[in-house]
């Protein structure tokens, strides 16, 4: 800690009395949690050029099928159920680890990641029933922005699942006990990035004509 | 929405910090209804896409602002936003609006907004 830090409880005593913690760091926050969200509001630029472009291309094709070729609505509806179900269990797995109820935390971690699994077989699914009706990643400009947007939230999503399996991995062998809530909090802060990232998708792409 | 804070007492002793942290998280019944809240709104999304004769215009002016409230709940609720420490929201928010902004000024400069774009 540098003469010079910033502790915000500090500046803010009412921070104290809304219950946030104080860490031993020059932002007064934990620099785990802080990198997250650094990295999360990152993220946002990838996913907003990803969106705009789809927006800008999903019109601009002369051959090949279109969004409303090949769109299922309401399987994709089931699909977003799914992901928003894993989100409200993600926040269950927090909750329950920072009451220090590991076995409760891990068999929601463990629903997170099977939620998240089914999400990812539906996209899987999805992705073959469009090339099998003639939308390829280089059938058209559509297909092209499409798939990347998709698939980069697919990539997102999948890497979410091995983030939470390896938290069951840990809590299994009894490595992530209370002391570690933050670490589950900050896994979970990710998990539910991808699930806003998809309400925006699901609207934009989907649901918008 | 009233929160509700969970101040249980957790099975066996936890440090301060822990332990003042966990009084701030909202309670698993909170969780639940924010959950059931986001289903409703979901639901309420998906029910346009059987009202054939809905507009664009209209399909736009009803889904974005469920769109948003369903981020504004998830990024409030389940991420913590509303009872963390105020600098995640500054950086977060940071991010999302430098998207936002810049993404807009690409989509008006490629003369998006205009009726006949894409046809």
């Amino acid at each position: 800690m540098t003469d010079t830090a910033f502790a915000p409880h500090e500046t803010d005593p009412a921070l104290h009395d809304k219950g946030v913690p104080s860490h031993d760091t020059s932002t007064g926050v934990s620099n785990e949690k802080l990198a997250m969200w650094v990295f999360l509001g990152s993220d946002c630029l990838l996913f907003g050029g990803l969106i705009s472009t789809y927006l800008l291309l999903r019109h601009r094709f002369v051959v090949g099928p279109g969004p409303e070729d090949v769109f299922d609505i309401p399987f994709t509806s089931v699909s977003s159920f799914v992901l928003l179900f894993s989100s409200l269990t993600m926040a269950l797995a927090v909750g329950a680890i920072h009451r220090g109820d590991e076995r409760r935390s891990r068999t929601f971690l463990l629903t997170t990641a099977l939620l998240g699994a089914v999400f990812i077989a539906g996209q899987v699914y999805e992705f073959t029933a469009f090339v099998k009706e003639g939308l390829g990643y280089t059938t058209n400009i559509f297909g092209s922005a499409f798939y990347t947007l998709t698939g980069f939230h697919g990539v997102h999503v999948s890497v979410g699942i091995i983030l939470l399996l390896s938290l069951v991995v840990m809590s299994v062998r009894g490595n992530l006990g209370p002391e570690r809530a933050e670490t589950v909090e900050i896994f979970g802060l990710y998990w539910h990035f991808v699930d806003i990232v998809w309400i925006l998708i699901f609207t934009i792409v989907y649901l918008i004509p | 929405m009233s929160v509700e804070t969970d101040e249980r007492g957790a099975a066996g002793p936890l440090e301060p910090d822990h332990e003042a942290h966990q009084h701030s998280h909202p309670s698993d019944r909170s969780y639940i209804m924010v959950g059931l809240i986001l289903a409703v709104i979901t639901a309420a999304e998906v029910s346009t896409y059987f009202f054939e004769d809905l507009s664009t215009t209209a399909l736009v002016i009803s889904l974005v602002p469920m769109m948003i409230a369903k981020f504004a709940i998830v990024c409030g609720w389940f991420m913590h936003l509303r009872f963390d420490n105020p600098l995640f929201k500054r950086v977060f928010v940071f991010g999302l609006l430098l998207a936002v902004t810049v993404y807009l000024i690409v989509l008006t400069a490629m003369d998006f907004w205009s009726s006949g774009y894409g046809t």
